[in-house]
């Protein structure tokens, strides 16, 4: 009689259960429930949620004074004015900022693996890269994006461009795949945790670091940096290599013309190469003995 | 019961194999284990965590699996629940491999770990209990008609608002239990449920668990190193040590292959030298109280009956063995051999 009863209760799920549906639209979903909770719950305090909002926009925008100091004293940086600094630094924060929003919590995925509370989220059906990615969703981060696209702006301003409409084209499509090139950083730096636990400052320094970098002109970087940044890391691929073609200046490395229209393509391999990195990770994971 | 007819053709072949909804069969978990020896030098140490395990529960019932501390309990709950994928033997939950299809299966089952929370630590605990609503997708009706539930049996209501950090260890634990059966699990594995409970808590939790195996006929699988928990909930219960399976049957059936004795307690009229009787001898005495010792499997009728006749007998009982003491003499049997 009770387990009639209980057949027939579970019964009334046996549709439910995602077998036939894609990961992403499940990994997506998950995502979206998530971070909502997490919106709700610090939208509660509203006064505090415009303070952190404006902190990281002051606190991110401080790189781009910096800048600015550094062009009260000289006319050109490497051979580019402010405008075209403006132009890179603004592409690749907005870009940054669109991934550090939307994945900015999976750098805390070793402390996850050491202290085993990963065993939580895989006992939840849903995939979990979208559970680590989304836990602490905070839309405070908003700042960095905001921050970038007003120097961006400020560039477009300033910056006399030849525009062609496949320049114009050209915009949007390096904002998002400069956001999925860092994703596939961000996501290989996570796998890269389920092996090393304490590797979260060398993922940082990819990151965080590699959006710094970014926002300079190549030529003031050594010939071997540059390098390693366009064929082994390829963060070039999120503004320098197609932004300079916008720009109509020359890069440093001999490329042919055509590389600047790769970024969607480097971006759609990167993801495609963190992603086996993830699930190679995550099934390298083995919890903890308590 | 007019949906009667509905849910027996419901009954796949790929769904529920005979009678048995957790299978196990020659189950082994390794632990590849690192030692630094020196500076980048390391050893490589298999720790042989869950060795061959074969054992089956079905559906409905609820079974107590105990064993000493690095037994392989949790390792065995990791892998029932697709947490971790065996290194040898073959696993099936409801049909499911768990570590293959661990998403689908985890709709069908509920786990609470006494160690560690599943809750969302910085937000209220209705919050996570929302999110859980959705993450399950769990019918509108039947969440409300859950989440009223265990509220209610579990005393949630004062706790909802309250986020799960500032909750103490028992109200977390109960916190737990009712977040792993929002969607209706067809099994509960709980490891160590009652770890650091009071008195009070532990009765609470297991009245409930109890209560969710007779009425909802939910199959319950737990640890627990607390044996009052087994012998309150459990008729069946699993002993393992060092990763093998030693004892599988009903609790009572401990007393035999532990060997144990049962104790007869006899008031005599006065002060007496020790009682000298066939099968039995006197462990204790205290003025006209004496402790007699006998074999659990032998009936005590026949013993009363021979002390009677030669003694001036007032008072008699019979104390059943203490089944903490048969478990750890079995535990320690086993490190001896
Ligand atoms: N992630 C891991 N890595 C290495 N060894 C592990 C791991 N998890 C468990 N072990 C080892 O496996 C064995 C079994 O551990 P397990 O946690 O299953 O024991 P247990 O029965 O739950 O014990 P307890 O009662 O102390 O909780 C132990 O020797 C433990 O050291
Ligand atoms: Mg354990």
């Amino acid at each position: 009689m009770a387990d009639l009863q209980a057949q027939e209760r579970h019964d009334a799920h046996r549709g439910f259960p995602p077998t036939g549906r894609s990961r992403v639209v499940d990994g997506l979903r998950a995502y979206r429930l998530i971070a909502w909770m997490w919106i709700r719950s610090t939208m509660a305090y509203r006064a505090s949620f415009a303070m952190t909002v404006f902190g990281n926009f002051a606190g991110t925008a401080l790189d781009f004074v910096a800048i600015l100091l550094m062009f009260s004293r000289v006319d050109e940086l490497g051979g580019y004015s402010l405008g075209e600094v403006a132009f890179l630094y603004g592409l690749s924060s907005a870009a940054f900022g669109l991934t550090d929003l939307a994945l900015g919590s999976v750098d805390r995925l070793g402390q996850r693996v050491r202290d085993g509370t990963l065993d939580t989220l895989l006992v939840r059906p849903a995939p979990v890269l979208a559970q680590v990615a989304a836990d602490r969703f905070a839309l405070r981060r908003l700042g960095r994006i905001t921050q970038g696209l007003l120097v961006l702006g400020y560039a477009l301003v300033v910056v006399d461009i030849s525009w062609t409409p496949l320049k114009v084209l050209m915009m949007p499509v390096m904002v998002v795949s400069g956001a999925a090139i860092f994703a596939s950083v961000f996501v290989a730096g996570a796998a890269f945790q389920f092996v090393a636990q304490d590797a979260s400052q060398v993922q940082n320094s990819f990151t965080y670091g590699g959006t710094t970098l970014l926002q300079y002109p190549p030529t003031v970087f050594a010939k071997d940096l540059v390098r390693g940044v366009t064929f082994v890391v390829p963060l070039a691929f999120v503004n320098w290599v197609p932004a300079l073609y916008v720009l109509d200046l020359p890069y440093p490395l001999d490329l042919p013309e055509w590389v600047a229209f790769l970024p969607p393509l480097v971006a759609v391999v990167c993801c495609a190469l963190s992603g086996v990195a993830w699930r190679a990770g995550l099934r390298s994971y083995r919890s903890t003995g308590s | 019961m007019d949906t009667q007819t509905d849910t027996q053709k419901d009954f796949g072949p790929a769904d529920d194999h005979g009678d048995d909804f957790i299978r196990l069969d020659g189950v082994e978990k390794v632990f590849d284990v690192r030692k630094k020896t020196g500076f980048m030098r390391s050893e490589r140490r298999q720790v042989r965590a869950v060795d061959s395990i074969s054992f089956a529960v079905a559906r409905g019932e609820m079974v107590g699996y105990i064993g000493p501390n690095g037994a392989g309990k949790s390792t065995t709950i990791k892998m029932l629940t697709g947490i971790l994928t065996p290194s040898g033997g073959r696993l099936r939950v409801a049909g499911i491999d768990p570590s293959r299809e661990r998403t689908r299966l985890a709709h069908r089952i509920g786990v609470v770990f006494g160690q560690r929370t599943t809750l969302w630590w910085d937000l209220p605990l209705i919050d996570s209990y929302r999110l859980m609503h959705r993450m399950y997708r769990i019918p509108d009706a039947r969440y409300a008609e859950n989440l009223d539930r265990c509220v209610e049996l579990l005393e949630l209501a004062e706790l909802l608002d309250v986020p799960v950090r500032q909750l103490s260890l028992g109200q977390r634990m109960r916190g737990d239990i009712a977040a792993a059966l929002l969607h209706d699990p067809e099994v509960l594995y709980l490891d160590e449920p009652t770890i650091g409970l009071d008195v009070i808590s532990k009765a609470k939790v297991r009245e409930f668990l109890r209560h969710l195996n007779a009425e909802q006929g939910t199959t319950v699988l737990l640890t627990t190193h607390d044996l009052t928990d087994i012998e309150q909930l459990c008729r069946r219960v699993m002993v393992i040590d060092h990763g093998r399976l030693m004892y599988d049957g009903p609790l009572t059936g401990l007393h035999e292959i532990g060997e144990s004795e049962r104790t007869l307690v006899v008031d005599l009229e006065r002060e007496l030298p020790p009682i000298e009787v066939e099968s039995a001898r006197v462990v204790k005495v205290e003025g006209p109280r004496q402790w007699l010792a006998f074999p659990a499997a032998q009936s005590a009728a026949p013993l009363v009956a021979r002390i009677a006749a030669a003694y001036p007998l007032v008072d008699l009982s019979v104390r059943e063995p203490d089944i903490e003491a048969v478990i750890s003499r079995m535990y320690a049997e086993k490190a001896t051999s």
